[in-house]
């Protein structure tokens, strides 16, 4: 697996996932700066969380016209998998690349904490190495990752199985109680419709160490990585 | 002297009032917080009458904020020096070696009159000054943790006021990226019209990364990097230097803006400048903005600086020079770059999307000189201005009420209710909202970002590991200001021995503190008194635990029209971690095990929660403290977690023993029950909710409760095995001698605990509320 790691100016999780594909993993990756043109030699982009043009007008909203964004844009197209945590997913929903928005969280406050996840679907790229139904305990950091889209929208999302992770109470319940940000549906994350192309909240990359308190984050990345080396570069 | 390549020879011109400058007299002097003796040595110094642009410098760098005049006398008393401090006070934070080349940067810093009348954007410039003193250093900032007090949450401004701060510390730091890793929230009366918003960041650095601010270099250019200068934030310095008034509220305009997105921008490009080698020092314009930055950074080279305000990119047309020097606008850094390297430093910043102009160069003649479009406006000796502050000492006189309150013992009260419903009392501590849990706040808050956070907040104080090495560094705030204000000089001990519990508790060395001495107004002869005592305390402890003080904050005049603020010298502690993966955490981890209480009880209520709480006083003598006793509690400590010995680890702090073992019970991802028999011969107020000192709850295996036991005895601390940890979700008891009982299921503890604080804050504050 050779990751792109996009930073945009106000990117703080860029590092993050630097670290966990390099020395977690044992993978390669390397940064992209928002004014490149190209992703360069990769199978895999990440759109980092963080704080992308401070978030100014919308969360994300400027970032899709970073220069690098065209390159992402025919990266997925070709094929290529793209992942975007938590900014990295609001930036997917601006640049059209994901359907539906991220509104302010239901509390309307930012929220830092780890909440109860639900994997929904094994059948993709990201998450083969997850049991389904599998609860993970993963740390959201957000204060806009309130899921909204029309009834359309989430019908055909929830019909094609694209509902991939959803926040659940500790029981794994799809609770009201269980839902973090008011998200309809309780979605945390969702892939595009030719399952190359996924968003979620929560961050995977926090959670792939004992040390800092769960692994759970972790088969998503080595699903990436097995799926990748399978394929081939060319994929 | 030098002459001046771009504007001719300096010395030949004296500075000239500018058109419209308001003539000097006597009442604008004392406008600008300067006293007659003041302005005489003023006068002294230039020998003549100062412009208007000088005298505004001369305010600026002669306040309490940038001179220490009321606290420098008392704070050369402090111990400053270890083998390991590789950066004392006098930077713009200190420096500590960790070990396997690594440093850490640190400093703690106020925003209390900012954060009073405007608390989001008064807290959020207060994390970004203090994330800039840090990356000025050349470390990069790894966290930061913040120390907050306000009045009573029943009071609708007080919501506001604490809603917004909160708000304000999280959106700031948030979006730079940079976690929070714990901190201390106090509610009292003391801090109704003045709250107290204080900072701490902390950033690792490879220690030959080491950047000083010093203006060196005759020639070498001063460039303004980052952000455009405004009209915002002008006199912030002084503003901060005098009470707050009914009038206050019109100083909002004094209160700057944040911008974290040009923060973050501001630390990458400052970081890669420093490790590019195109310049030789660099500050943060902070507080008094341009004026105190180049003046300081020549002060500390022996150099002088000669600048044009007419150079500095501004936001809007028509500023003056006396503006420009004085503005306090967010996410400016002043850099004195190597002659001939100004593309390269401008080719930097021009990546990260930023601004830096040149504005002057360093001179030789030791004259702080500033110009506008090449007419000098301002010409001070550069040693009067920076390093001769006058300075004060006041007169000291314990306040007569204080003496008194110092009298009461514990007899004055009924504790009958309290020992037949101890239980009941139990409940009410954990939900007071002091001693509740700070969720509300701390969820707020990214505790995780840059994946180093081992315990995030909520524990005894925050870890992170430091990435390719085995160790990790603890950090702590702490500090009872009630304690302080019945007794100054025990107070602040306390609140440097309970950092240093805390910090051992997660298994670490404590290693050296910042400080931030918030306190009234030093000419009242009682705050005086609270102030030098509190720093005599302060240094007792540090030098007992040879943990020096490398750094900090002064912040006076904190009274509103209700009065003083109680004293309070907030601790900001580093401990280090050989090893991460033997970190302590305050949550016991398995039924069966031994609870091990280390210290020793007493009768002592004096100053505790219990008294405020339960009996609504506040009353006696600050609970004793033994800085020897102390010193060998933490060695044990140390020594028993080296030892692999401990599953737990927490200090006895504010609730006393019952609340202390109801965090260690309920705050895990599993509640456990315990089981626990105090066979002390002590009233149950004092045993149960008594704030004696020196005393860390353990566990261990059942097996390992003998070894540890006979360690303690071997180091001369008090121990007893009291209990055990029962079953998951089980009852929570502990029984007395005297009768008095406690038997509850964990759950309820729990229940109570977390949603206290966030019931108070049900109710959203409104702007019109204020």
């Amino acid at each position: 697996m050779r990751a792109a790691i996009v930073t945009f100016p106000g990117s703080n999780c860029d590092y993050d996932c630097f670290k966990a594909i390099t020395d977690v993993l044992h993978e390669e990756a390397y940064f992209v700066w928002h004014r490149d043109e190209s992703v360069g030699d990769c199978d895999l982009v990440i759109l980092p969380g963080g704080f992308s043009y401070g978030d100014y007008l919308r969360a994300g909203a400027i970032a899709r016209f970073s220069p690098i964004m065209r390159d992402v844009q025919r990266f997925a197209a070709d094929g290529g998998y793209v992942l975007g945590v938590c900014n990295g997913f609001q930036v997917l929903c601006e640049a059209g690349m994901l359907p539906g928005a991220l509104i302010r969280n239901r509390s309307l406050q930012f929220q830092g904490e780890r909440v109860w996840v639900r994997v929904e679907n094994t059948d993709t790229a990201f998450t083969s190495d997850y049991e389904k139904g599998q609860l993970l305990h993963l740390h959201i950091a957000h204060g806009q990752g309130n899921y909204v889209a029309d009834p359309e929208t989430l019908d055909r999302l929830e019909s094609e199985r694209r509902v991939i992770f959803r926040y659940v109470d500790e029981h794994g319940n799809a609770t009201d109680e269980g839902n973090a940000n008011g998200s309809m549906n309780n979605i945390a994350g969702i892939i595009n419709e030719s399952g190359n192309v996924l968003g979620l909240m929560p961050h995977p990359e926090r959670s792939v160490e004992a040390l800092l308190g769960s692994t759970d984050g972790l088969p998503l990345f080595t699903s990436l990585a097995q799926r990748l080396a399978t394929a081939g570069r060319s994929a | 002297m030098k002459p001046d390549a771009s504007h001719g020879t300096a010395a030949a011109e004296a500075p000239r009032p500018r058109p419209g400058d308001p003539e000097i007299t006597p009442e604008l002097v004392a406008d600008h917080g300067l006293s007659e003796e003041e302005y005489e040595l003023i006068l002294e110094a230039l020998g003549r009458e100062p412009t208007y642009t000088e005298l505004g410098v001369f305010s600026a760098l002669w306040s309490e904020h940038c001179g220490y005049k009321n606290s420098k006398p008392l704070l050369r008393q402090l111990p400053t020096r270890a083998p390991w401090v590789l950066q004392g006070p006098g930077e713009n934070a200190g420096v500590i070696d960790i070990g396997d080349g690594y440093a850490v940067a640190f400093k703690i810093e106020s925003h209390n009159h900012p954060s009073a009348v405007e608390p989001y954007e008064g807290a959020a410039t207060g994390v970004g000054g203090i994330l800039r003193d840090v990356f000025t250093m050349g470390a990069r900032p790894i966290a930061t943790l913040d120390s907050l007090r306000f009045g009573s949450l029943t009071n609708p401004r007080v919501r506001w006021l604490f809603a917004g701060v909160v708000q304000g510390i999280g959106d700031y730091g948030n979006a730079v990226g940079i976690p929070n890793i714990g901190g201390e929230v106090w509610f009292d009366d003391a801090y109704e019209g003045n709250p107290l918003v204080n900072a701490m960041a902390i950033g690792l650095m490879k220690k030959e990364d080491l950047i000083r601010a010093e203006a060196s270099g005759v020639g070498n250019p001063i460039m303004a990097v980052g952000a455009r200068t405004g009209r915002d934030g002008i006199h912030g310095a002084t503003f901060a230097s005098e009470e707050l008034s009914e009038e206050t509220e019109s100083s909002r305009p004094q209160v700057q803006v944040g911008d974290p997105f040009t923060e973050k921008l501001l630390l990458e490009a400052s970081l890669e400048l420093i490790r590019s080698g195109h310049i030789v020092g660099i500050q943060d314009m902070g507080a008094a903005g341009l004026a105190s930055s180049s003046s300081e950074m020549a002060a500390r080279a022996g150099t002088g600086v000669d600048i044009d305000t007419a150079l500095v990119p501004v936001r809007e047309e028509g500023m003056t020079p006396y503006e420009i020097l004085l503005s306090e606008s967010q996410e400016r850094m002043l850099v004195v770059a190597k002659a001939g390297h100004e593309d390269a430093v401008k080719a930097i910043l021009e990546k990260w999307e930023l601004e830096a102009a040149v504005i002057g160069h360093v001179t030789d003649d030791g004259m702080y000189r500033v110009r506008e479009n090449g007419v000098i406006v301002c010409e001070i000796p550069g040693e009067p201005l920076v390093n001769e502050c006058p300075t004060y000492v006041r007169e000291a006189r314990e306040a007569e009420h204080v003496r008194k309150l110092r009298e009461w013992t514990p007899s004055q009260i009924d504790t009958t209710h309290t020992r037949e419903h101890a239980g009941r009392v139990l409940l009410r501590l954990l939900g007071a909202p002091n001693i509740a849990s700070k969720r509300w706040v701390y969820n707020q808050y990214d505790t995780t970002v840059r994946t180093n956070t081992v315990v995030p907040p909520g524990g005894d104080a925050g870890v992170l590991r430091i990435r390719g090495t085995r160790r990790g560094i603890a950090a702590t705030v702490d500090c009872n200001g009630r304690y302080v204000y019945l007794n100054p000089r025990r107070g602040a001990m306390i609140a440097v021995a309970e950092a240093a519990r805390n910090i051992v508790c997660t298994g670490a060395r404590p290693r050296a503190i910042t400080n931030n001495l918030n306190f009234g107004n030093p000419l009242k002869p009682e705050v005086y008194h609270q102030l030098r005592e509190a720093v005599l305390g302060m240094g007792e402890a540090c030098a007992a635990f040879e943990t020096p003080v490398t750094g900090g904050n002064v912040s006076l005049y904190n009274e509103s029209p209700s009065g003083a603020i109680h004293p309070t010298p907030v601790v900001g502690m580093i401990g280090v971690l050989d090893d991460i993966d033997q970190h302590l955490t305050v949550p016991f981890k398995d039924t069966g095990d031994a609870v091990v209480l280390l210290g020793r009880n007493t009768d002592e209520l004096g100053g505790s929660e219990y008294l405020k709480v339960v009996h609504g006083i506040v009353a006696g003598d600050a609970p004793a403290v033994d800085l020897e006793a102390e010193r060998r509690l933490q060695e044990l400590m140390l020594d028993l977690n080296a030892r692999g010995l401990l599953r737990s680890a927490h200090d006895c702090s504010e609730g006393g023993l019952a609340v202390c073992l109801a965090e260690c019970a309920m705050t895990g991802a599993t509640h456990f029950g315990i089981s626990v028999e105090l066979n002390d011969d002590l009233d149950a107020a004092a045993l149960l909710f008594g704030e004696a000192q020196g005393r860390i709850v353990v566990s261990c295996a059942a097996a390992s409760a003998p070894e540890v036991i006979e360690a303690a005895a071997g180091a001369n601390v008090a121990a007893a095995v009291i209990g055990r940890v029962g079953e998951k979700d089980g009852r929570f008891e502990i029984r007395t001698r005297t009768g008095a009982s406690i038997d509850l299921p964990v759950a309820s503890l729990h229940e109570v605990y977390m949603t206290a604080i966030p019931r108070m804050m049900e109710r959203p504050p409104r702007v019109d509320e204020r």
